[in-house]
């Protein structure tokens, strides 16, 4: 053990040194490493991790990530990768901060989605990745999930996924009807009313509130109800474009035009096969669930532009999508990034394509193999033409609030009333606005409207 | 049962009187003593923890401090607290009585022994208990679906239109239900071997005097169930008090009808885990527990008040 | 209650002579006539508790599909019962026998290990008097009304500190407490062992653990079959502790892993697979059930005994 100590000094990389005492397997070490993640750490290094190998262990709930895991250990044979689903969405950031608070159980590398990611940049609970070089892949990805993993002036993980915004639609019940795919979301509300008219059974779409699909809308209108600038938050969901979502959401509340049937539950399922729920704007990352959920409809259903809001330059919105982040707690920092690098930026990247998820490098994105495959779900549409399209046309300057999770998950205490009550969309928003205020505020940020 | 063996005969000492318990000393610990060990670390000492967690507060800014009690002072304040109490003491008030009271009754058929097929109810209405509340909530939550569930099917095949079970009127009656179905059987089965054990004799004397069954059930084998009556009530309330499994897992049925702080319970959990306000959560959790201890108590010496 | 008496009988009964009457009545009361309308209305009873049931196995016979398309309490064309159990056993390697396993492995250690303490404790409560007996009792019943998760984060914070959280002991060691388990046997213990019997036990200089496990605890069979079945109900049931303890699906109960299988639906890409949930929901109750059936005579008695105590 002395050997490697000495060795690793010698190197002069605090996280080399790290990894090897944790190598090993002398838990002794833990703990005086916490000025380590700031250092520089170089490819070098990275690449000397590698060959010394070891094991980390990563939370996420990625079904593409297995295979990408099996290749990336074939190359490496001296690394162990202990691939962990700690749960899905909620239950993965409770496991996550309990190990956190804990001091003890932490992954190397954790899956955040990209709401949620500000809030665990500013714990410091994962490590800023401007140490290892990040900055230098910023041509890499798309801008948007690009933007969405910088938080306090750093780095905070590499994009993984990204979920720009689409429409899906059963084109079966639309011409059926002979309804028009709606282009705005003025033309949706027809819609709405049309499909409901022919067939009171048919909805245009459902929702029983959803913070994520709420604040994507939202973006797209150009509303930006959030404003981050270190600990000092704004929160103001009375913004031109809060309001015209409101509006326009809450002429389908009134009218009853909106299943209400929440998302991903089992009568979701059966509304979007039995032709009940008419379309669905989501993010890309959409087809695999249709195909392995929804197979019975397989052809049926069709990707179309996210309706705007006006005329002109056609606006998208991210939904969704995730990186994955180095906890600060991990003693294997340049092992963890290798694997980061190899899933996110390099090999990895084609095979999670592969396997239907949906890529935030740029190169991938404008490749012709990608554009050019045809969905048989969709009836041989190219449905990458249009999600790509989308990415480029993602509005800049969102931001998520540092304690998004929290927020998005009392969105039904209050902005979901005005789907039960009568309470106005409006109304809810501002409650959510004050609940999230309140919060902020005794989490001790500085917070005004 | 009752009937103790007669005292052995041990040649030139007296037997003692059975009813009572040895003098005093130590050796009670030896049996009691594994167990409070046990019971020291998985309760007492996160119970203390809690206490002491309940002292300070952690923000997400501006780290730890120690703040008294100044989180007791919140919770007497926090209007979601009081509206979760106010939805469980409303459950309690309904569904518990209800609950023992359907219970009683079966118990009370079952004794009569005037049941075809006796056996079959028993262990047919003791069912359910058997069912983890997991696996209740979801199989429910599946039935109350009006558009593709049990309840949807029930409203095409009659053409009615039944209310949805999951609205924000009707969600508390549901999850009553759930729990109501879970537990009738068991509580049932505590009231049937309570009465099974009253000595016949009794019976006879009464029916001789022709006392009618009515008058059997209320002046003899009610009061006679009396001990059993208060334990089941007790953790009944406590049960109710601690309303969580079913509430959160129909919650993702019903986001807008199940609030985050919709029980006591639930409301802790969303503060600790989600909120992560452990420090304002364990405050909220030891309230709840001291308002427990409480109205248990008072149920408890209103039962036994009543026995003599 | 609505049940009928019948006049006559009682009339009929005063009026013979004492000799018969006896005779009669004891028939009256042991065997006593049965009655239709009092069995419907149990009935209804019965079928409220048996409709869910009902329902479970009826759609573990359903294909995903059939699931969404076809009457609730009614089979489907395509009976699949056979596949859908051939499938939840297979799915991804076979898991569900993994968490049938660590389920059996919880239960035997957790349940098992809490039926002893209980019985322990049970008859220290019963038949000793020791000091610090009434503060036991006080401390045993204010615990028990706290509620569970305002012990999961201490407990979970504490458990991580010794490096506990996330093998089967954080599971396992809280499962070890069960205050009903310990009334019970405390009420049974009561009444099964004549104090009598101690008291000669120890004259004849027998000492405490051999008198306890030689004399006491054949007398206390049927009561620790009972606390033996309700504690592996508890923790055959048990899913917040887990929830909040394990990460690893290798070690998570049956209650968990139904629990993920279903929020696997809610993932983008992953698989909804509702017909293996509730498949893998009537595989999961089968047992206790079975568990309660074949034991019904030892926990009826015991629960009896127990009942006594007021």
């Amino acid at each position: 053990m002395k050997n490697t100590i000495s060795l690793a000094v010698l190197r002069g990389s605090a996280i080399a040194l790290t990894a090897a005492l944790a190598l090993t397997a002398c838990g002794g070490g833990a703990g005086d490493n916490a000025g380590a993640a700031n250092e520089e750490v170089s490819a070098e290094d990275v690449q000397a991790a590698l060959e010394e190998g070891g094991d980390i262990t990563i939370w996420s709930w990625e079904p593409t990530l297995d295979e990408v895991v099996e290749s990336f250990e074939a190359e490496h044979p001296n690394v162990n990768v202990n691939l962990v689903n700690a749960g899905t969405g909620n239950d993965h950031y409770v496991a996550l901060q309990n190990a956190v608070a804990a001091g003890s159980g932490v992954p190397d590398v954790v899956q955040l989605e990209y709401f949620s990611l500000p809030q665990f940049a500013l714990a410091e609970s994962v490590r800023d990745l401007s140490a290892y070089g990040a900055g230098d892949l910023q041509d890499t990805y798309n801008p948007g999930p690009w933007n969405s993993v910088q938080a306090n002036g750093g780095i905070y993980g590499l994009p993984m996924d990204s979920g720009p915004m689409a429409l899906y639609y059963n084109k079966e019940i639309f011409d059926k009807y002979g309804v028009e795919v709606p282009a705005t979301w003025d033309e949706y509300v027809e819609a709405a009313r049309a499909l409901h008219e022919a067939d009171p059974s048919v909805y245009i779409a459902n929702d029983t509130g959803d913070a994520g699909l709420a604040t994507s809308l939202i973006w797209q209108a150009g509303g930006q109800p959030y404003k981050v600038d270190g600990t000092d938050v704004t929160v103001n969901f009375t913004d031109e474009g809060s309001t015209k979502f409101a509006e326009t959401w809450q002429q389908l509340l009134d009218e009853d035009l909106l299943a209400p049937i929440t998302s991903w539950g089992d009568e979701w399922y059966q509304g979007l096969g039995n032709g009940t729920i008419a379309t669905l704007a989501t993010g890309a990352w959409m087809p695999a669930t249709f195909s392995s959920g929804v197979a019975a409809t397989a052809g049926k259903w069709r990707v179309a532009p996210l309706p705007q809001w006006q005329e002109g330059e056609p606006t998208s919105a991210e939904n969704g999508g995730s990186a994955l982040s180095i906890t600060s707690a991990s003693e294997k920092g340049a092992l963890a990034y290798a694997f980061l690098e190899y899933a996110n930026v390099g090999d990895g990247v084609q095979i999670r394509v592969d396997n239907g998820a949906f890529p935030a490098t740029a190169a991938t994105l404008e490749s012709e193999d990608f554009l050019s495959d045809e969905f048989e779900y969709f009836g041989g549409q190219k449905a990458n033409e249009v999600f790509a399209e989308s990415a480029k046309s993602v509005p800049e300057g969102w931001s998520y609030l540092p304690f998004q999770a929290y927020a998005n998950g009392i969105y039904n205490d209050t902005a979901g009333q005005a789907y039960v009550s009568d309470t106005t969309l409006k109304d809810g928003l501002e409650g959510w606005q004050e609940a999230s205020i309140k919060y902020g505020s005794e989490q001790g940020f500085t917070v005004s409207k | 049962m009752t009937t103790a063996s007669p005292p052995p005969a041990v040649p030139g000492i007296s037997p003692l009187p059975a009813a009572r318990v040895r003098k005093r000393s130590w050796s009670g610990w030896l049996f009691i003593g594994p167990f409070m060990a046990v019971f020291a670390i998985v309760f007492i000492a996160p119970i203390a923890y809690s206490i002491w967690l309940s002292f300070f507060r952690n923000q997400l800014v501006g780290g730890n401090s120690f703040v008294g009690l100044a989180n007791y002072a919140q919770a007497l304040q926090d209007s979601q607290f009081w509206s979760s109490l106010f939805r469980v003491t409303l459950f309690l008030a309904v569904q518990v009585p209800v609950m023992l009271l359907i219970a009683l009754l079966a118990a009370l058929a079952l004794d009569s022994g005037r049941l075809y097929g006796k056996s079959f109810f028993r262990i047919s209405i003791f069912l359910p208990y058997a069912v983890p509340a997991v696996v209740a909530s979801l199989m429910w939550g599946f039935m109350y679906g009006t558009r593709f569930g049990l309840v949807g099917n029930i409203n095409d095949a009659l053409g009615i239109n039944l209310p949805n079970p999951l609205s924000p009127d009707l969600i508390l009656a549901s999850i009553g239900n759930i729990v109501t179905w879970e537990f009738i059987g068991y509580n049932m089965l505590i009231f049937y071997s309570a009465l099974s054990v009253i000595p016949k004799s009794i019976y006879e004397a009464a029916e001789i005097d022709g006392a009618s069954q009515l008058r059997l059930v209320t002046a003899i084998k009610v009061p006679a169930i009396r001990g059993a009556l208060v334990v089941a009530t007790i953790f009944s309330v406590i049960g109710s008090f601690q309303l969580f499994n079913e509430p959160s897992i129909l919650q993702s049925l019903a986001p807008n009808s199940i609030s985050t702080y919709f029980t006591p319970n639930l409301y802790a959990y969303s503060l600790s885990f989600s909120g992560q306000q452990y420090n304002y959560s364990a405050t909220v959790a030891i309230i709840m527990g001291v308002i427990t201890m409480v109205i248990a108590y008072a149920v408890q010496l209103r039962g036994m008040r009543k026995e003599s | 209650m609505s049940v009928a008496v019948d006049p006559a009988r009682s009339r009929n009964q005063k009026a013979k002579s004492p000799n018969i009457r006896m005779k009669s009545t004891r028939r009256g009361v042991d065997n006593p006539k049965r009655n239709v309308l009092l069995t419907i209305l149990t009935g209804v009873v019965l079928l409220y508790s048996l409709v869910p049931l009902l329902w479970l196995v009826i759609n573990s016979s359903k294909t995903q599909d059939d699931l969404f398309s076809s009457f609730g309490l009614w089979f489907s064309d395509e009976f699949a019962l056979f596949s859908n159990i051939a499938d939840t056993l297979t799915y991804d390697d076979g898991i569900f026998v993994r968490w049938l396993l660590n389920t059996v492995l919880y239960v035997v250690l957790g349940a098992g290990g809490a039926t002893f303490l209980a019985v322990l404790g049970g008859y220290a409560l019963a038949k000793f008097n020791f000091p610090g007996k009434k503060a036991v009792f006080a401390v045993i019943i204010g615990a028990v009304a706290v509620p569970g998760t305002a012990l999961a984060v201490p407990t979970f914070l504490m458990f991580s500190e010794i490096g506990l959280t996330n093998t089967p002991w954080a599971v396992i060691i809280p499962s070890l407490i069960s205050p009903f388990g310990l009334y019970l046997m405390w009420t049974f213990a009561t009444e099964a062992i004549p104090t009598e019997l101690l008291e000669s036990a120890r004259m004849d200089g027998a000492g405490e653990f051999r008198t306890f496990f030689r004399i006491c605890l054949p007398l206390l069979g049927p009561g620790i079959v009972t606390v033996l079945l309700f504690t592996m109900v508890a923790t055959w049931n048990n899913y917040f502790l887990p929830l909040i303890m394990l990460k690893n699906p290798d070690w998570y109960p049956l209650t968990l892993g139904l629990n993920a299988w279903n929020g696997q639906a809610s993932t983008a890409g992953g698989e909804a697979i509702f017909n293996l949930v509730i498949t893998g929901s009537l595989l999961t109750i089968l047992p206790l059930i079975a568990a309660f059936l074949l034991l019904q005579r030892y926990w009826q008695s015991g629960l009896s005994a127990g009942a006594v105590k007021e």
